[in-house]
């Protein structure tokens, strides 16, 4: 037998029963549940009679609906207040764990499971949450599914599915200094386009990877469905083991020496052959910006936006001439001519106790620019939030002109009340600038944390490695 | 699920490539906790000219005459033409709701995202992939002929068009067997809850810390 991929591992792992066609009975070892797409999950499982198979592999956190500010009057809007406490309700009728919220531990789903140590390396682990492929940073199989898996997974512990291809992204060179793992993510995008990893579990590898932070590898593997690929993978190192040591969830003493010493094998064989195999070189990336209304429409801060006429592809130019048209650019454009109103520091891409210190080193000391309406920064959980202001980011972030929130998904997909308006322009750490994203009529660039610190302060997109400079 | 077997059915054409979930049902609507009632908020954003709320009647809403699910020529559509990556994005199965509850029975495209394509399969919505040069040709005849018509024929594994030309299409045997009898998955899996109750006993062996409730 030859050589096998870390997903083929973890994948081998999970297998309960396989059909001669390659349908797959697979366990999952956890599950994370959010309001948005469980109701309807838990009315089918109390509709059939059912029960959870195993709750206890199970957390639960509401994060897309809830506000950002003051929370002691709980959600104005009365139907997103019901479907959070539809969630608080399923979760107490049925005996699963909530961080609800009002507790100090709630956050966007993606934060919180790493945060806790609920996420451990070869696991399997699904939510209703196209995002979870996160969780894939720690040697984990993390994908999302729809509601009626999300049903199936409750009734039952396992998925019915198939096997994916195996694709590696290998990112050689070392990350230059104002260059972070946002910027690898949307290179390698705009390189192989959002359809590139469909049918892939997609890992990461190379020396940019290895000298990642799990924070920084959390933030490739989240943008792996960006590239198509539902689930995104890292192989397990000394960097893994290190951030997981002390999580509440984590194992401890002589189990946890059992468990390392398992997740030390997590890796994919040298010899192991993958399906599909692109490299970048990184050493000379430059920070990126998007121009588009898909993450493939990418481009480094110091280019122009593109001219749909020199497309030659019919489909692709009407793509470009759309986007163009939504965006309200012209072409040739240089990206650092490009103003922004708001700007939008947050999510499960970018809202991570480094992503806030490396957006605070920015703006220390300088303003929000007047011509910016509004910057926003929405820790990604409860934890982050009190760790960011034991260090005092959030004073730094306040006396900028920036507003310091409550943490939850917000303006990422603008389902609670921090949107975007018509025509208003976003620099944005989060991961989708589709039309209508952060707010009818609201038009995205995705950007590093850093990069949106800099939008704010020039009020235009600039290479924030002259800020850093003259710091 | 309703059993899926053939449709013959009047096709309307989506000339834009990576559509993605949030174009399919916008954000708003996803704040209901039913699984119906989507179908008049689908393409949202392109469809009407105004923003939708949750709950809102559509009647009054200004129509986006441009957009074309708006034209008469392709009311009552029940197959989708699209084109690359169909369904990218966000994992919401409203978009597949949304696409039913308006009509659609089927999706044709070259190719979609992966978690679309699995929500689709589950709600008796059929996903078909065709090779882009014959999809091409599709949007062209679909453009060019007024009530222009397909059949698409699940046990057979062929999309034939008026004229008789048949293009076949793959589809995993298991979801096929699945969506011709509207079976559903949980049924299916806990025939074998035997079976998953005997791998959590020997994984609890070999892996204890991922049991913690042991």
């Amino acid at each position: 037998m030859g050589g096998r991929t870390l997903y083929d591992k973890i994948w081998d792992e999970h297998v309960v029963r396989a059909e001669p066609d390659g349908t797959t009975l697979l366990y999952i070892d956890r599950h994370l549940v959010h309001e948005v797409t469980s109701p309807q999950a838990f009315e089918g499982l109390r509709l059939a009679g059912r029960r959870p198979w195993r709750p206890q592999a199970i957390l639960a956190v509401p994060d897309h609906n809830v506000p950002t500010t003051d929370r002691s009057r709980g959600i104005d809007d009365p139907v997103s207040r019901v479907q959070v406490e539809t969630l608080d309700r399923n979760c107490r009728e049925f005996g699963i764990t909530e961080f609800a919220m009002d507790d100090p531990r709630q956050g966007i789903v993606h934060v919180i499971g790493p945060e806790q140590g609920f996420t451990l390396p070869g696991m399997t682990i699904v939510c209703g949450d196209s995002h979870t492929s996160t969780h894939g940073a720690f040697g984990a199989l993390a994908f999302g599914i729809g509601t009626s898996e999300v049903e199936h997974v409750l009734a039952t512990q396992c998925l019915l599915t198939r096997k994916s291809r195996n694709m590696r992204a290998r990112f050689t060179g070392a990350l230059p200094p104002g260059v972070y793992a946002k910027d690898l993510a949307l290179a390698l995008i705009g390189r192989i386009g959002t359809a590139g990893g469909t049918g892939c579990a997609l890992e990461f590898a190379g020396e940019a990877v290895e000298g990642l932070s799990m924070e920084g590898r959390m933030t490739l593997c989240n943008m792996a469905i960006e590239a198509g690929a539902r689930a995104g993978l890292v192989a397990v190192d000394e960097t893994t083991i290190r951030y997981l040591e002390g999580r509440p969830l984590a194992p401890k003493g002589a189990l946890w020496e059992r468990a390392v010493e398992a997740w030390r094998g997590l890796v994919s064989d040298p010899d192991a052959v993958f399906d599909r195999e692109v490299e970048i070189d990184v050493s000379a990336l430059e920070p990126q910006v998007t121009w588009g209304t898909s993450p493939e429409m990418v481009v480094g801060v110091s280019g122009r936006v593109p001219d749909p006429a020199d497309e030659p592809d019919p489909v692709r130019r009407g793509d470009m001439e759309r986007a163009l048209a939504y965006m309200g650019l012209e072409p040739g454009t240089p990206m650092a001519e490009i103003a922004v109103d708001r700007v939008f520091i947050g999510s499960c891409t970018n809202a991570r106790i480094e992503d806030l210190r490396a957006a605070a080193a920015v703006v220390r000391g300088r303003r929000v620019a007047r011509s910016v309406r509004q910057a926003l920064v929405v820790p990604g959980s409860g934890l982050v939030k009190r760790q960011a202001e034991a260090e005092g980011l959030d004073r730094i972030f306040r006396a900028a002109g920036f507003e310091w929130r409550e943490p939850g998904c917000s303006m990422c997909l603008a389902m609670n009340a921090d949107r975007l308006g018509p025509g208003e322009r976003c620099a944005s750490t989060s991961n989708r600038n589709f039309e209508g994203r952060q707010g009818a009529g609201g038009r995205t660039h995705l950007v590093s944390p850093a990069m949106a610190a800099a939008a704010a302060v020039a009020g235009r997109f600039v290479d924030v490695r002259e800020l850093l400079e003259a710091a | 699920m309703e059993p899926f077997e053939r449709v013959t059915g009047l096709v309307a054409p989506l000339d834009r490539a990576n559509v993605d979930t949030d174009q399919i049902i916008p954000k708003q609507y996803l704040k209901s906790i039913e699984r119906t009632g989507f179908g008049r908020y689908l393409f949202d954003g392109w469809r009407y000219l105004d923003e939708g709320r949750p709950g809102q009647d559509c009647a009054g809403r200004p129509l986006n005459p441009d957009f074309v699910l708006n034209q008469p020529r392709y009311r009552g559509a029940t197959i989708l033409l699209a084109r690359d990556n169909f369904g990218c994005g966000s994992s919401r199965e409203h978009a597949v709701w949304a696409l039913t509850d308006y009509g659609f029975r089927v999706v044709i495209a070259p190719s979609f995202a992966d978690i679309f394509y699995g929500n689709a399969l589950k709600n008796g919505l059929l996903p078909v992939r065709l090779p882009a040069e014959v999809v091409e040709r599709l949007f062209r005849a679909v453009e060019a002929t007024p009530g222009y018509t397909l059949t698409v024929d699940l046990p057979e594994q062929v999309v034939v068009t008026p004229e008789g030309e048949r293009f076949p299409f793959e589809i995993d045997p298991f979801r096929k067997q699945c969506l011709l009898e509207g079976l559903d998955d949980i049924g299916i899996t806990l025939r074998h809850a035997d079976e998953i109750r005997a791998y959590e006993a020997r994984r609890r062996r070999e892996a204890p810390w991922l049991f913690p409730d042991a």
